[in-house]
Protein backbone atom coordinates (compact mmCIF):
# COMPACT_ATOMS: atom_id res chain seq x y z
CA UNK A 1 0.00 0.00 0.00
CA UNK A 2 2.48 2.38 -0.92
CA UNK A 3 1.12 5.65 -2.39
CA UNK A 4 4.25 7.26 -3.89
CA UNK A 5 5.30 3.81 -5.65
CA UNK A 6 1.51 3.65 -6.85
CA UNK A 7 1.48 7.14 -8.27
CA UNK A 8 5.03 6.78 -9.88
CA UNK A 9 4.07 3.51 -11.33
CA UNK A 10 0.35 4.13 -13.04
CA UNK A 11 0.86 8.23 -13.27
CA UNK A 12 1.26 7.98 -17.18
CA UNK A 13 -1.54 6.10 -17.37
CA UNK A 14 -3.55 7.38 -15.30
CA UNK A 15 -3.01 10.65 -16.59
CA UNK A 16 -3.79 9.55 -20.52
CA UNK A 17 -7.31 8.32 -18.50
CA UNK A 18 -7.95 11.58 -16.91
CA UNK A 19 -7.47 13.36 -20.68
CA UNK A 20 -10.10 10.86 -22.37
CA UNK A 21 -12.99 11.67 -18.87
CA UNK A 22 -12.48 15.05 -19.62
CA UNK A 23 -12.03 15.11 -23.10
CA UNK A 24 -15.53 12.74 -23.49
CA UNK A 25 -16.99 14.89 -20.71
CA UNK A 26 -16.46 17.91 -22.00
CA UNK A 27 -18.36 17.20 -25.44
CA UNK A 28 -21.07 15.83 -23.70
CA UNK A 29 -21.54 18.93 -22.02
CA UNK A 30 -21.34 20.59 -25.02
CA UNK A 31 -23.32 18.68 -27.30
CA UNK A 32 -25.74 17.48 -24.56
CA UNK A 33 -26.37 21.15 -23.95
CA UNK A 34 -27.27 22.02 -27.21
CA UNK A 35 -29.37 18.75 -28.19
CA UNK A 36 -31.06 19.78 -24.95
CA UNK A 37 -31.66 23.25 -25.39
CA UNK A 38 -33.36 22.34 -28.34
CA UNK A 39 -35.30 19.07 -27.24
CA UNK A 40 -36.70 21.75 -24.59
CA UNK A 41 -37.68 24.38 -27.05
CA UNK A 42 -39.54 21.25 -29.06
CA UNK A 43 -41.66 20.19 -25.58
CA UNK A 44 -42.85 23.74 -25.01
CA UNK A 45 -43.71 23.50 -28.93
CA UNK A 46 -47.26 24.14 -29.99
CA UNK A 47 -46.41 22.20 -32.79
CA UNK A 48 -47.40 18.45 -31.32
CA UNK A 49 -44.76 16.34 -33.96
CA UNK A 50 -42.08 18.30 -32.10
CA UNK A 51 -43.49 18.09 -28.51
CA UNK A 52 -44.28 14.16 -28.83
CA UNK A 53 -40.77 13.87 -30.64
CA UNK A 54 -38.86 15.63 -27.53
CA UNK A 55 -41.12 13.23 -24.80
CA UNK A 56 -40.43 10.50 -26.68
CA UNK A 57 -36.48 11.44 -26.70
CA UNK A 58 -36.40 11.94 -22.61
CA UNK A 59 -38.86 8.98 -21.91
CA UNK A 60 -36.73 6.54 -23.71
CA UNK A 61 -33.03 7.99 -22.43
CA UNK A 62 -34.22 8.48 -18.99
CA UNK A 63 -36.50 5.24 -18.95
CA UNK A 64 -32.76 2.71 -19.75
CA UNK A 65 -29.76 2.52 -18.01
CA UNK A 66 -26.66 4.28 -20.01
CA UNK A 67 -24.84 0.86 -19.90
CA UNK A 68 -27.65 -0.62 -22.17
CA UNK A 69 -27.25 2.19 -24.41
CA UNK A 70 -24.09 2.00 -24.44
CA UNK A 71 -24.08 -1.52 -25.49
CA UNK A 72 -26.98 -0.90 -28.50
CA UNK A 73 -24.67 2.18 -29.96
CA UNK A 74 -21.43 0.50 -29.85
CA UNK A 75 -22.76 -2.84 -30.84
CA UNK A 76 -26.15 -3.35 -31.88
CA UNK A 77 -25.85 0.49 -34.00
CA UNK A 78 -22.70 -0.89 -36.08
CA UNK A 79 -24.55 -4.35 -36.82
CA UNK A 80 -27.98 -2.68 -38.06
CA UNK A 81 -25.86 -0.35 -40.06
CA UNK A 82 -23.57 -2.77 -41.69
CA UNK A 83 -26.72 -4.48 -43.56
CA UNK A 84 -26.60 -1.38 -45.40
CA UNK A 85 -22.81 -0.61 -45.23
CA UNK A 86 -21.04 -3.63 -45.29
CA UNK A 87 -17.67 -3.21 -42.93
CA UNK A 88 -19.00 -0.02 -41.30
CA UNK A 89 -17.63 0.33 -37.52
CA UNK A 90 -17.51 2.64 -35.21
CA UNK A 91 -14.67 3.79 -32.20
CA UNK A 92 -15.39 3.29 -29.00
CA UNK A 93 -15.02 6.86 -28.41
CA UNK A 94 -17.34 7.78 -30.84
CA UNK A 95 -19.74 5.92 -29.29
CA UNK A 96 -19.02 7.35 -25.63
CA UNK A 97 -19.27 10.61 -27.00
CA UNK A 98 -22.63 9.42 -28.90
CA UNK A 99 -23.89 7.79 -25.68
CA UNK A 100 -23.17 10.20 -22.83
CA UNK A 101 -24.18 13.35 -24.96
CA UNK A 102 -27.27 11.73 -25.40
CA UNK A 103 -27.82 11.39 -22.09
CA UNK A 104 -26.90 14.16 -20.71
CA UNK A 105 -29.01 15.58 -23.30
CA UNK A 106 -32.29 13.79 -22.13
CA UNK A 107 -32.01 15.62 -18.62
CA UNK A 108 -30.95 18.82 -19.62
CA UNK A 109 -33.93 18.88 -21.97
CA UNK A 110 -36.03 18.69 -18.90
CA UNK A 111 -33.70 21.02 -16.95
CA UNK A 112 -34.19 23.51 -19.45
CA UNK A 113 -37.68 23.24 -20.01
CA UNK A 114 -38.86 23.76 -15.92
CA UNK A 115 -36.51 27.01 -16.66
CA UNK A 116 -38.18 28.30 -18.92
CA UNK A 117 -41.66 27.29 -17.65
CA UNK A 118 -40.31 29.39 -14.06
CA UNK A 119 -39.80 32.31 -16.16
CA UNK A 120 -42.63 34.79 -15.01
CA UNK A 121 -45.48 34.74 -17.74
CA UNK A 122 -45.98 38.21 -17.14
CA UNK A 123 -43.00 39.53 -18.40
CA UNK A 124 -42.91 37.81 -21.58
CA UNK A 125 -46.21 39.34 -22.36
CA UNK A 126 -44.99 42.69 -21.62
CA UNK A 127 -42.44 42.20 -24.05
CA UNK A 128 -44.74 40.78 -26.51
CA UNK A 129 -46.89 43.94 -25.92
CA UNK A 130 -43.73 46.26 -26.68
CA UNK A 131 -43.55 44.35 -30.13
CA UNK A 132 -40.36 42.36 -29.01
CA UNK A 133 -40.85 39.09 -31.39
CA UNK A 134 -40.85 35.84 -29.48
CA UNK A 135 -36.93 35.44 -30.37
CA UNK A 136 -36.13 38.32 -29.25
CA UNK A 137 -38.38 37.80 -26.58
CA UNK A 138 -36.78 34.60 -26.02
CA UNK A 139 -33.04 35.91 -26.04
CA UNK A 140 -33.61 39.51 -24.07
CA UNK A 141 -35.98 38.20 -20.98
CA UNK A 142 -36.75 34.57 -20.99
CA UNK A 143 -33.52 32.70 -21.23
CA UNK A 144 -31.30 35.20 -18.91
CA UNK A 145 -33.80 34.53 -16.36
CA UNK A 146 -34.00 30.82 -16.84
CA UNK A 147 -30.62 30.68 -17.34
CA UNK A 148 -29.78 31.58 -13.76
CA UNK A 149 -33.14 29.94 -12.19
CA UNK A 150 -31.54 26.45 -13.61
CA UNK A 151 -27.66 26.81 -12.77
CA UNK A 152 -27.83 24.81 -9.89
CA UNK A 153 -29.20 21.88 -11.51
CA UNK A 154 -26.87 22.19 -14.37
CA UNK A 155 -24.32 22.15 -12.65
CA UNK A 156 -25.30 18.86 -10.58
CA UNK A 157 -26.13 17.21 -14.39
CA UNK A 158 -22.39 18.17 -15.62
CA UNK A 159 -21.40 16.56 -12.78
CA UNK A 160 -23.16 13.37 -13.16
CA UNK A 161 -22.21 13.19 -16.75
CA UNK A 162 -18.50 13.12 -15.56
CA UNK A 163 -18.67 10.48 -13.08
CA UNK A 164 -21.29 8.72 -15.57
CA UNK A 165 -18.43 8.46 -18.20
CA UNK A 166 -16.86 6.03 -16.22
CA UNK A 167 -19.73 3.52 -17.27
CA UNK A 168 -18.21 3.82 -20.83
CA UNK A 169 -15.57 1.55 -19.48
CA UNK A 170 -17.78 -1.60 -19.91
CA UNK A 171 -17.08 -0.76 -23.61
CA UNK A 172 -13.48 -0.16 -23.98
CA UNK A 173 -12.95 3.63 -23.76
CA UNK A 174 -9.64 4.28 -22.63
CA UNK A 175 -10.87 6.42 -19.76
CA UNK A 176 -9.90 6.63 -15.96
CA UNK A 177 -11.68 3.99 -14.66
CA UNK A 178 -10.70 1.68 -17.56
CA UNK A 179 -7.15 2.61 -17.02
CA UNK A 180 -7.01 2.03 -13.50
CA UNK A 181 -8.23 -1.39 -13.94
CA UNK A 182 -5.28 -2.11 -16.98
CA UNK A 183 -3.33 -0.81 -14.08
CA UNK A 184 -4.37 -3.31 -11.05
CA UNK A 185 -4.32 -5.90 -13.36
CA UNK A 186 -0.90 -6.39 -13.43
CA UNK A 187 0.15 -4.84 -10.14
CA UNK A 188 -2.88 -5.83 -7.71
CA UNK A 189 -2.59 -2.33 -5.70
CA UNK A 190 -5.89 -1.62 -5.65
CA UNK A 191 -6.45 0.09 -2.83
CA UNK A 192 -3.96 2.59 -3.95
CA UNK A 193 -5.11 2.89 -7.79
CA UNK A 194 -8.58 3.42 -7.06
CA UNK A 195 -8.38 6.19 -4.11
CA UNK A 196 -5.92 7.69 -6.89
CA UNK A 197 -8.84 7.06 -9.24
CA UNK A 198 -11.12 8.66 -6.51
CA UNK A 199 -8.95 12.18 -6.01
CA UNK A 200 -8.88 13.09 -9.63
CA UNK A 201 -12.54 12.15 -10.00
CA UNK A 202 -12.71 14.65 -7.20
CA UNK A 203 -10.07 17.42 -8.59
CA UNK A 204 -12.04 17.27 -11.58
CA UNK A 205 -15.76 17.91 -10.31
CA UNK A 206 -14.15 20.56 -7.92
CA UNK A 207 -12.65 22.56 -10.90
CA UNK A 208 -16.36 22.02 -12.17
CA UNK A 209 -17.70 23.61 -9.32
CA UNK A 210 -15.37 26.46 -8.96
CA UNK A 211 -16.05 27.45 -12.03
CA UNK A 212 -19.55 27.52 -11.99
CA UNK A 213 -19.74 29.20 -8.44
CA UNK A 214 -17.55 31.68 -10.27
CA UNK A 215 -20.18 31.71 -13.58
CA UNK A 216 -23.02 32.37 -10.89
CA UNK A 217 -21.56 35.19 -8.79
CA UNK A 218 -20.88 36.90 -12.08
CA UNK A 219 -24.77 36.32 -13.47
CA UNK A 220 -25.72 37.59 -10.28
CA UNK A 221 -23.43 40.87 -9.85
CA UNK A 222 -26.05 42.30 -12.42
CA UNK A 223 -28.80 41.23 -9.86
CA UNK A 224 -27.18 42.77 -6.76
CA UNK A 225 -25.60 45.87 -7.56
CA UNK A 226 -23.40 47.64 -4.52
CA UNK B 1 -59.62 60.50 -36.11
CA UNK B 2 -60.11 56.83 -35.59
CA UNK B 3 -57.20 55.45 -33.10
CA UNK B 4 -59.15 51.77 -32.36
CA UNK B 5 -61.39 50.32 -34.14
CA UNK B 6 -63.41 47.30 -33.03
CA UNK B 7 -66.51 45.79 -35.43
CA UNK B 8 -68.29 42.68 -33.31
CA UNK B 9 -65.50 41.05 -32.07
CA UNK B 10 -66.23 37.49 -30.74
CA UNK B 11 -63.49 35.67 -28.00
CA UNK B 12 -64.16 32.03 -27.21
CA UNK B 13 -61.44 30.40 -24.64
CA UNK B 14 -62.83 26.71 -26.36
CA UNK B 15 -66.64 26.44 -25.01
CA UNK B 16 -66.57 29.56 -22.82
CA UNK B 17 -67.41 32.87 -24.93
CA UNK B 18 -65.77 35.47 -22.82
CA UNK B 19 -66.89 38.32 -26.15
CA UNK B 20 -70.21 38.35 -27.45
CA UNK B 21 -69.94 40.99 -29.77
CA UNK B 22 -68.05 44.23 -29.18
CA UNK B 23 -67.97 47.34 -31.46
CA UNK B 24 -65.54 50.29 -30.18
CA UNK B 25 -63.94 52.90 -31.66
CA UNK B 26 -61.76 54.98 -29.43
CA UNK B 27 -60.73 58.40 -31.08
CA UNK B 28 -57.30 59.83 -31.42
CA UNK B 29 -56.42 61.80 -27.53
CA UNK B 30 -60.10 60.30 -26.69
CA UNK B 31 -59.58 58.68 -22.83
CA UNK B 32 -61.87 55.60 -22.49
CA UNK B 33 -62.23 54.19 -19.13
CA UNK B 34 -64.15 50.54 -18.89
CA UNK B 35 -65.52 49.51 -16.00
CA UNK B 36 -67.56 46.16 -15.19
CA UNK B 37 -67.28 43.25 -12.75
CA UNK B 38 -64.84 40.94 -12.35
CA UNK B 39 -64.92 38.12 -15.35
CA UNK B 40 -66.96 40.34 -17.21
CA UNK B 41 -64.51 40.67 -20.59
CA UNK B 42 -62.49 44.00 -20.30
CA UNK B 43 -58.99 42.05 -19.51
CA UNK B 44 -59.52 40.18 -22.90
CA UNK B 45 -61.34 43.03 -24.64
CA UNK B 46 -57.64 44.73 -23.95
CA UNK B 47 -55.68 42.04 -24.77
CA UNK B 48 -57.57 41.16 -28.13
CA UNK B 49 -56.53 45.20 -29.05
CA UNK B 50 -52.82 44.60 -29.07
CA UNK B 51 -53.35 41.04 -30.29
CA UNK B 52 -51.92 39.15 -27.18
CA UNK B 53 -55.37 37.08 -27.66
CA UNK B 54 -56.57 36.10 -31.31
CA UNK B 55 -60.54 37.11 -31.41
CA UNK B 56 -62.36 34.46 -32.78
CA UNK B 57 -64.75 36.43 -34.62
CA UNK B 58 -64.58 39.93 -35.84
CA UNK B 59 -61.94 42.49 -36.73
CA UNK B 60 -59.52 44.94 -34.55
CA UNK B 61 -58.31 47.38 -36.94
CA UNK B 62 -55.48 49.77 -34.82
CA UNK B 63 -54.45 52.90 -37.18
CA UNK B 64 -50.94 52.19 -38.22
CA UNK B 65 -49.08 51.45 -41.36
CA UNK B 66 -51.75 48.79 -42.78
CA UNK B 67 -49.42 46.82 -44.08
CA UNK B 68 -47.49 46.43 -41.05
CA UNK B 69 -46.74 42.84 -39.16
CA UNK B 70 -47.97 41.88 -35.77
CA UNK B 71 -44.78 42.65 -34.16
CA UNK B 72 -44.57 46.33 -36.02
CA UNK B 73 -48.06 47.61 -35.06
CA UNK B 74 -47.91 46.63 -31.55
CA UNK B 75 -45.19 48.69 -30.91
CA UNK B 76 -47.41 51.50 -31.74
CA UNK B 77 -49.45 50.65 -28.64
CA UNK B 78 -48.04 50.53 -24.79
CA UNK B 79 -49.71 48.30 -22.11
CA UNK B 80 -49.50 48.69 -18.63
CA UNK B 81 -50.56 45.76 -16.84
CA UNK B 82 -51.69 45.42 -13.28
CA UNK B 83 -48.90 43.02 -12.04
CA UNK B 84 -46.60 45.57 -13.26
CA UNK B 85 -44.34 42.79 -15.25
CA UNK B 86 -41.23 45.30 -15.24
CA UNK B 87 -38.34 42.73 -16.38
CA UNK B 88 -36.67 41.80 -13.18
CA UNK B 89 -33.37 40.72 -14.30
CA UNK B 90 -32.64 44.24 -15.95
CA UNK B 91 -32.12 48.07 -13.99
CA UNK B 92 -35.03 50.53 -14.70
CA UNK B 93 -32.84 51.95 -17.33
CA UNK B 94 -32.26 48.94 -19.55
CA UNK B 95 -36.46 48.14 -18.64
CA UNK B 96 -36.68 51.58 -20.55
CA UNK B 97 -33.78 51.44 -23.13
CA UNK B 98 -34.38 47.66 -24.40
CA UNK B 99 -37.09 47.98 -26.99
CA UNK B 100 -35.84 51.17 -28.53
CA UNK B 101 -32.43 50.06 -28.34
CA UNK B 102 -33.19 46.59 -29.92
CA UNK B 103 -36.41 47.43 -32.23
CA UNK B 104 -35.48 51.08 -33.41
CA UNK B 105 -32.05 51.17 -33.31
CA UNK B 106 -31.96 53.85 -31.41
CA UNK B 107 -28.23 54.60 -30.23
CA UNK B 108 -27.00 54.08 -26.35
CA UNK B 109 -26.91 57.82 -25.83
CA UNK B 110 -30.11 58.37 -27.46
CA UNK B 111 -32.08 55.97 -25.64
CA UNK B 112 -30.09 56.76 -22.33
CA UNK B 113 -31.53 60.35 -22.83
CA UNK B 114 -34.98 59.41 -23.49
CA UNK B 115 -35.03 57.09 -20.26
CA UNK B 116 -33.96 60.29 -18.07
CA UNK B 117 -36.89 62.20 -20.03
CA UNK B 118 -39.59 59.66 -19.62
CA UNK B 119 -38.42 58.52 -15.81
CA UNK B 120 -38.60 62.80 -15.28
CA UNK B 121 -41.94 62.85 -16.87
CA UNK B 122 -42.89 59.89 -13.89
CA UNK B 123 -40.77 61.55 -11.24
CA UNK B 124 -38.21 58.63 -11.01
CA UNK B 125 -35.14 60.13 -12.24
CA UNK B 126 -33.09 59.15 -9.00
CA UNK B 127 -34.29 55.27 -9.77
CA UNK B 128 -32.57 54.90 -13.06
CA UNK B 129 -29.56 52.36 -11.89
CA UNK B 130 -31.90 50.58 -9.35
CA UNK B 131 -33.37 47.15 -9.73
CA UNK B 132 -37.50 46.76 -10.09
CA UNK B 133 -37.51 44.65 -6.37
CA UNK B 134 -35.87 48.02 -4.80
CA UNK B 135 -39.19 49.50 -5.72
CA UNK B 136 -42.45 50.26 -4.36
CA UNK B 137 -45.33 49.40 -6.45
CA UNK B 138 -46.57 52.52 -7.10
CA UNK B 139 -42.91 53.15 -8.49
CA UNK B 140 -43.01 49.84 -10.56
CA UNK B 141 -46.17 50.79 -12.11
CA UNK B 142 -44.72 54.35 -13.31
CA UNK B 143 -41.72 52.55 -14.44
CA UNK B 144 -43.83 50.64 -16.28
CA UNK B 145 -45.97 53.08 -17.91
CA UNK B 146 -42.72 54.96 -18.70
CA UNK B 147 -41.08 51.85 -20.49
CA UNK B 148 -44.76 51.75 -22.58
CA UNK B 149 -44.16 55.07 -23.52
CA UNK B 150 -40.49 54.79 -25.10
CA UNK B 151 -41.74 53.03 -28.04
CA UNK B 152 -43.63 56.66 -28.51
CA UNK B 153 -46.92 54.69 -28.62
CA UNK B 154 -50.15 56.60 -30.81
CA UNK B 155 -52.42 54.67 -27.96
CA UNK B 156 -51.67 53.33 -24.58
CA UNK B 157 -53.45 50.91 -23.09
CA UNK B 158 -54.12 50.22 -19.38
CA UNK B 159 -55.27 46.97 -17.38
CA UNK B 160 -56.03 48.06 -13.89
CA UNK B 161 -52.81 49.91 -13.57
CA UNK B 162 -54.01 50.39 -9.60
CA UNK B 163 -55.58 47.67 -8.33
CA UNK B 164 -52.29 46.02 -7.24
CA UNK B 165 -51.51 49.07 -5.02
CA UNK B 166 -51.53 49.85 -1.37
CA UNK B 167 -54.13 52.80 -0.96
CA UNK B 168 -51.38 55.17 -0.49
CA UNK B 169 -49.30 54.57 -3.86
CA UNK B 170 -53.01 54.26 -6.20
CA UNK B 171 -52.33 58.36 -6.57
CA UNK B 172 -49.14 58.72 -7.34
CA UNK B 173 -49.84 56.55 -10.44
CA UNK B 174 -53.16 57.58 -11.59
CA UNK B 175 -51.90 61.64 -11.57
CA UNK B 176 -48.94 59.83 -13.74
CA UNK B 177 -52.18 58.79 -16.53
CA UNK B 178 -53.74 62.16 -15.93
CA UNK B 179 -51.22 64.04 -17.56
CA UNK B 180 -50.81 61.39 -20.10
CA UNK B 181 -54.38 62.02 -20.80
CA UNK B 182 -53.75 65.70 -20.15
CA UNK B 183 -50.75 65.92 -22.88
CA UNK B 184 -53.03 64.35 -25.31
CA UNK B 185 -52.99 60.62 -25.13
CA UNK B 186 -55.30 58.05 -26.70
CA UNK B 187 -56.35 55.62 -23.76
CA UNK B 188 -57.84 52.67 -23.11
CA UNK B 189 -57.62 52.23 -19.38
CA UNK B 190 -60.08 49.21 -17.24
CA UNK B 191 -60.15 50.41 -14.09
CA UNK B 192 -62.18 50.36 -10.86
CA UNK B 193 -61.30 53.47 -9.97
CA UNK B 194 -64.79 55.38 -10.28
CA UNK B 195 -63.38 58.80 -9.53
CA UNK B 196 -60.71 59.11 -11.60
CA UNK B 197 -62.71 57.43 -14.21
CA UNK B 198 -65.45 60.23 -13.78
CA UNK B 199 -62.72 63.45 -13.83
CA UNK B 200 -60.62 62.26 -16.59
CA UNK B 201 -62.48 59.54 -18.87
CA UNK B 202 -64.23 61.60 -21.78
CA UNK B 203 -66.31 58.15 -22.15
CA UNK B 204 -66.90 55.51 -19.72
CA UNK B 205 -68.51 51.86 -20.71
CA UNK B 206 -69.86 49.78 -18.74
CA UNK B 207 -68.92 45.78 -19.85
CA UNK B 208 -70.82 42.90 -18.16
CA UNK B 209 -70.79 39.01 -19.24
CA UNK B 210 -68.67 39.87 -22.37
CA UNK B 211 -70.79 42.95 -23.31
CA UNK B 212 -70.97 46.72 -23.45
CA UNK B 213 -74.13 47.30 -21.89
CA UNK B 214 -73.77 50.69 -21.31
CA UNK B 215 -71.53 53.70 -22.87
CA UNK B 216 -71.48 57.80 -22.52
CA UNK B 217 -69.80 60.68 -20.68
CA UNK B 218 -69.08 59.50 -17.33
CA UNK B 219 -71.54 62.15 -16.11
CA UNK B 220 -74.11 60.07 -18.21
CA UNK B 221 -72.98 56.70 -17.11
CA UNK B 222 -72.36 57.69 -13.53
CA UNK B 223 -75.09 60.26 -12.99
CA UNK B 224 -77.77 59.04 -14.85
CA UNK B 225 -77.47 54.90 -15.41
CA UNK B 226 -80.01 53.95 -17.62
CA UNK B 227 -79.30 49.98 -17.76
CA UNK B 228 -80.38 47.91 -14.37
CA UNK B 229 -76.99 46.10 -14.22
CA UNK B 230 -75.11 49.60 -14.71
CA UNK B 231 -76.99 50.70 -11.52
CA UNK B 232 -76.47 47.54 -9.45
CA UNK B 233 -72.51 47.28 -10.43
CA UNK B 234 -72.70 51.19 -9.67
CA UNK B 235 -74.34 50.93 -6.32
CA UNK B 236 -72.12 47.94 -5.28
CA UNK B 237 -68.88 49.58 -5.93
CA UNK B 238 -70.10 52.87 -4.06
CA UNK B 239 -71.24 50.47 -1.25
CA UNK B 240 -67.85 48.59 -1.17
CA UNK B 241 -65.60 51.86 -1.38
N1 LIG C 1 -56.42 32.36 -21.29
C1 LIG C 1 -57.67 32.05 -20.86
N2 LIG C 1 -58.12 30.78 -20.95
C2 LIG C 1 -59.35 30.46 -20.52
N3 LIG C 1 -60.22 31.32 -19.97
C3 LIG C 1 -59.84 32.61 -19.85
C4 LIG C 1 -58.53 33.03 -20.28
N4 LIG C 1 -58.43 34.37 -20.03
C5 LIG C 1 -59.58 34.74 -19.47
N5 LIG C 1 -60.44 33.70 -19.35
C6 LIG C 1 -61.81 33.75 -18.83
O1 LIG C 1 -62.49 34.77 -19.48
C7 LIG C 1 -63.37 35.44 -18.60
C8 LIG C 1 -63.09 36.92 -18.64
O2 LIG C 1 -61.82 37.18 -18.12
P1 LIG C 1 -61.18 38.63 -18.08
O3 LIG C 1 -61.14 39.17 -19.47
O4 LIG C 1 -59.89 38.51 -17.37
O5 LIG C 1 -62.23 39.44 -17.22
P2 LIG C 1 -62.04 40.78 -16.39
O6 LIG C 1 -60.74 41.39 -16.78
O7 LIG C 1 -63.22 41.61 -16.75
O8 LIG C 1 -62.06 40.38 -14.95
C9 LIG C 1 -63.16 34.81 -17.23
O9 LIG C 1 -64.18 33.90 -17.01
C10 LIG C 1 -61.83 34.11 -17.36
O10 LIG C 1 -61.79 32.99 -16.53
MG1 LIG D 1 -59.04 41.80 -15.65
Amino acid sequence: MDFAMTIRGSWSLLLTGLVTTVIVSLIAIAVGTVIGFVSSLMGLSRIWVLKALSEIYVWVIRGTPMIVQAFIVYFGMPQLIQTFVPGFTISAFTASAITLSTNAGAYLSEIFRSGINAVDPGQVEASRSLGMSQVRTMRRIILPQAVRITIPSLVNQFIITVKDSSILSVIGLAELVNRAKVYVGGTYQFFATYVLVAVLYLAVISALMVASRYIEKRLNRDKDPA
Amino acid sequence: MTKILLEAVRKSFRTLEVLKGIDLSVDGGEVVCVIGPSGSGKSTLLRCVNALESVTQGRVIVMSDPNCDLNTARRNIGMVFQSFNLFSHMTVRRNITLAPMDLKKTTKPDADALAVELLTRVGLEDKIDVYPRQLSGGQKQRVAIARALAMRPDVMLFDEPTSALDPEMVGEVLAVMQQLAFDGMTMLIVTHEMGFAREVGDRVIFMADGMIVEQGTPSEVFGNPREPRTKDFLRRVSQAG
